[in-house]
């Protein structure tokens, strides 16, 4: 009776010490079979222990290091350790760099009973030596102006704490870099870094991804399934586009942060993890909470610490800093002649409002890149649409306005300028588009043809254009 | 239908990117029509096994794990892929000719002893 309850008590332990390990540990029989993977493994491969038990390691850790199978019985037969560095293939199709570490286990009577696995992530540490090689590009983030350089310094103060992290800012501002740049220099940065875009799926489906389930939760859940905040464990899971989460599933989320722990879809044991939480949004939560779209309580809780992204056109000086970056990353990638812009391509380009942000800046520096042909970025060479920002620089709708009224602290009514200022000003393409058509055939008084012509389109495509925008 | 599997020994190879041998097999009405046969290249190469599908003209690739890139490609050139399989390429065949075959299965096979 004594001896079982130590033998129950022993194997509760190590399984405990496998999972309490921040690197993924596989026990080997000495056929190199699976006997047992931690919680670790399981995520750097994507297969499951019950699955991968009896199957051989290598089938299951798919490893690249030279020779595997001789240097792995050399160990069994030599019992010294053996570390050496090599990559493998998990089933989410992704190749991650590992550093192995192999020893043989002994049972009591001494003889090899098996092989201890080590795996140690280093792609974290291969990105960091990538970031010593280039200072200048912080995680290729960029910016000289002042609001960028306040960013930077707040950036370490908040990878170094654990609290949830609402990151605001216009679509194109680097939302999801900062998020990722964040989680690369916390403390978790060997640990998961997942995405979730909350917009990107239906209720239920999201419901299933986030907190998984059990088997036999829905018609075609024919096993259990982790879910993302469980894959994430001691990692970072960032929550895009939050302002989009459904009104049930913001409670399941609101109580996760509470207590830190969760019921997967169909269950009836509770599932604690350690997650921290980022999450983003362009969307105004604070006008969302006002409308019943957004829970009160859940934007109190995200916004613990709150970092909003300047637009583009507040961050004086660091558009000709990207145009620059951004010419000579597309200039090689494209292995293209062009050394710079002209004055006049210079003088469109810093003036234009950028409501896309540095995504729409990158995106016109390739047009320009591929559309060029001399060694220097004309005017011709630039998108169309620049030239008209008047119309960009659109006057705000009133439900615009209406969607920024809020109650607001001192310090969110300093913040939320910015976004009104934006709101007021970003029609978005479509607005654009239609306006541009309005203005060429304002100036062709009603000719097609030769608004076409302006507008460097065919009659086709300006008649599809007039339909979609309702203009016929 | 042809069907294409990565092989090493008598497994379904664990990599797409360091199989250096193939089985190639025809199949029509979820029956394996002849002999299948084998193709051994000459050096283990994502891009080169990419190119022999093609030539081939292969409907569905059976494999083990596949990086997202040549995942995307086979996609884009419509042919059907059936990764991350695990167990003996026989019976991988025998599933897939019955278009039966899906993502991630571990085959029985690949826990018997013998199987080595």
């Amino acid at each position: 009776m004594k001896s079982s309850s130590t033998f129950s008590l022993d194997k509760i332990t190590a399984s405990e010490i496998l999972n309490g390990v921040p690197h993924g540990i596989a026990i080997l029989d000495t056929d190199l079979r699976i006997v047992e993977m931690n919680g670790f493994l399981e995520v750097l491969t994507g297969f499951s222990n019950s699955d991968a038990r009896g199957v051989d390691a290598d089938f299951i850790i798919r490893s690249k290091i030279e020779d595997k199978s001789r240097q792995f019985r050399k160990v069994l037969e030599t019992k010294q350790n053996l570390s050496v560095t090599g990559d493998i293939l998990n089933q989410h199709h992704k190749k991650i760099p590992v550093h192995f570490t192999l020893s043989t286990l002994r049972d009591k009577f001494g003889t090899v009973a098996g092989l201890l696995v080590f795996l140690e992530d280093v792609s974290a540490q291969q990105s960091f030596d990538m970031k010593r090689l280039s200072p200048e590009a912080v995680d290729n983030i960029l910016g000289h102006s002042p609001k960028m350089q306040e960013m930077f310094e707040l950036l370490p103060l908040l990878a170094h704490t654990d609290a949830s992290i609402l990151i605001t800012g216009e679509t194109g501002t680097g939302k999801d870099m900062i998020a990722e740049a964040i989680h690369k220099t916390s403390k978790r940065s060997r640990r998961p870094f997942i995405k979730v875009n909350c917009g990107a799926l239906p209720e239920a489906l999201l419901e299933s991804e986030l907190f998984g389930h059990v088997r036999g939760a829905f018609t075609g859940a024919v096993k259990d399934k982790p879910g993302l905040f469980r894959l994430a464990q001691d990692g970072t899971i960032f929550l895009t586009e939050i302002g989009d989460l459904p009104l049930a599933l913001q409670v399941k989320l609101l109580s996760f942060l509470d207590d830190k722990e969760f019921f997967p879809v169909g269950g009836v044991k509770k599932v604690q993890v350690n997650v921290r939480i980022i999450a983003a949004t362009h969307r105004p939560l604070r006008a969302l909470v006002n409308r019943g779209e957004f829970r009160e309580d859940l934007f109190y809780r995200l916004n613990v610490l709150r970092l909003h992204l300047p637009p583009l056109r507040e961050r004086e000086g660091d558009i000709r800093l990207l145009l620059d970056h951004f010419l000579r990353k597309f200039n090689s990638g494209l292995n293209k002649n062009i050394q710079s812009f002209n004055s006049k391509s210079i003088d469109i380009l810093t003036s234009y409002a950028y409501p896309g942000n540095v995504r729409e800046l990158r995106n016109i520096v390739e047009y320009a890149v591929n559309i060029c042909q001399g060694t220097k970025v004309q005017r011709k060479c630039l998108p169309r649409y620049l030239f008209s920002p008047a119309e960009v620089l659109k006057k705000p709708e009133p439900s615009d306005q209406e969607t920024y009224i809020t109650a607001k602290t001192p310090q969110e009514e300093q913040s939320d300028t910015a976004e009104t200022k934006t709101a007021r000003r970003t029609g978005g393409w479509q607005a654009v588009e239609k306006e541009m058509i309005l203005e060429a055939l304002k100036k062709s008084r009603g000719n097609r043809s030769q608004a076409a012509r302006t507008l460097g389109w065919g009659r086709t495509t300006l008649w599809r254009k007039l339909n979609r925008h309702g203009l016929t | 239908m042809k069907i294409l599997i990565t092989i090493r020994g008598n497994n379904v190879a664990p990599r797409f990117d360091l199989t250096t041998e193939v089985l190639i097999a025809l199949c029509e009405n979820k029956q394996i029509l002849g002999n299948p046969r084998n193709i051994v290249m000459t050096r283990p190469s994502s891009e080169d096994l990419c190119a022999l599908i093609i030539k081939e003209d292969i409907n569905m690739v059976v494999c083990g794990g596949i990086e997202e890139s040549h995942l995307q490609y086979l996609a884009w050139k419509k042919i059907q892929v059936i990764d991350s399989v695990i167990g003996p390429c026989t019976e991988a065949l025998k599933v897939a000719s019955a278009d039966i075959l899906q993502p991630g299965t571990i085959l029985p096979g690949a826990k018997q002893k013998e199987n080595l």
